[in-house]
């Protein structure tokens, strides 16, 4: 494709979305309103429930078959991924190069930093549905702060924190979980991932039903498939060389 | 507040821009961190603590991680081929 037939589908493209921009924007409830009926709703849902955090009640509870449905997706793409990364058939794995060379101080900040990364994340997943937070996100901070290790200098020593089949086997369990809880609501007869636990006292940590439940589930899959997303483009940077050319023959 | 607001607005569409004019993309991982951590501070303005978290966590940290290990790969492999 030339240029002008780029611009040209550019145009088009651009000129579509700035009419439907403008078209939806008149129509939008004025910035900072006083009406929502959406808030409304979900707001006596999630106090019904005992869930102080209405964002987390509505992703594990209310909408919980959104959330299921993202994590499928986002469990796919990280098979995709990984597939796509493995070694090719004229590669080899090898042994990945001992540490870098690293700044002390970003050395002593990385391994620092790394326990206490940890820590928040658990605590985000955990306490998801009474404060800022849930699975995805402290997932997300598990697998980044599990690769501190690497910012510290040190690839070897990620490795030796990261065996690969455990987060692999992570991420099934975290996904067959999440699947499992749906089937014990069908099987209670409310509903795929309907919350069927006793709801507890309002705030404290086992409450909520099966909010915190879904939530740690999802951590641990978020948590383990970034882990091992982040694994495949390692590896393949880091452990993975040509074959040399008399091994193909 | 709404000042904040305002404020936060424009730094964001300057960093969009930035992370869009920045054409090198070893470069783009790293002003696209920094467009990422701005979008939180906004989101955090707006009341959105939980979208704020999961845009640090993932436009800040992991996206751009991903990215510099994807250039990385590339060049390693172009290098190779050679």
């Amino acid at each position: 494709m030339n240029r002008t037939a780029r611009l040209v589908v550019f145009a088009l493209g651009a000129g579509a979305l700035a009419v439907l921009f403008v078209a939806a924007l008149l129509k939008m409830p004025a910035f900072g309103a006083d009406v929502h009926p959406y808030r409304d709703a979900t707001m006596i849902a999630a106090l019904l429930r005992r869930a102080p955090n209405v964002v987390t009640s509505i992703n594990f509870d209310q909408r919980g078959l959104d959330t299921f449905g993202e994590e499928t997706i986002l469990l796919a793409s990280v098979v995709g991924a990984t597939t796509l990364l493995r070694p090719g058939s004229d590669e080899r794995r090898r042994t990945p190069p001992g540490d870098g060379r690293m700044l002390h101080a970003t050395r002593l900040a990385g391994y620092v930093l790394l326990p206490v990364t940890l820590i928040v994340g658990a605590d985000v997943v955990v306490h998801g549905h009474l404060t800022p937070g849930g699975g995805f996100q402290g997932g997300v901070v598990l697998a980044t702060g599990l690769h501190l290790a690497y910012v510290a200098g040190r690839y070897p020593a990620l490795r030796r924190l990261r065996p690969l089949d455990w987060y692999e086997y992570g991420e099934a369990t975290g996904m067959g979980a999440v699947v499992a809880l749906g089937i014990a609501g069908l099987v209670a007869g409310a509903g795929f991932l309907a919350n069927i636990l006793p709801t507890g006292i309002f705030g404290s940590l086992v409450s909520a039903g099966t909010v915190p439940l879904f939530s740690v589930a999802i951590g641990i899959e978020v948590a383990s498939g970034v882990v091992v997303l982040l694994a495949g483009f390692f590896e393949q940077d880091l452990a993975v060389r040509l074959r040399p050319k008399e091994d193909v023959a | 507040m709404t000042a904040l607001v305002l404020i936060m607005i424009g730094l964001v569409a300057v960093g969009g821009t930035v992370v869009a004019c920045t054409g090198d993309p070893k470069r783009q991982a790293v002003t696209l961190s920094v467009y990422g951590l701005l979008l939180g501070v906004l989101f955090l303005l707006l009341a959105a603590p939980d979208v704020a978290l999961s845009q640090v966590a993932i436009g800040s940290a992991v996206v751009p991680l991903m990215v510099l290990l994807a250039v990385r790969t590339v060049r390693a492999e172009r290098a190779r081929r050679r």
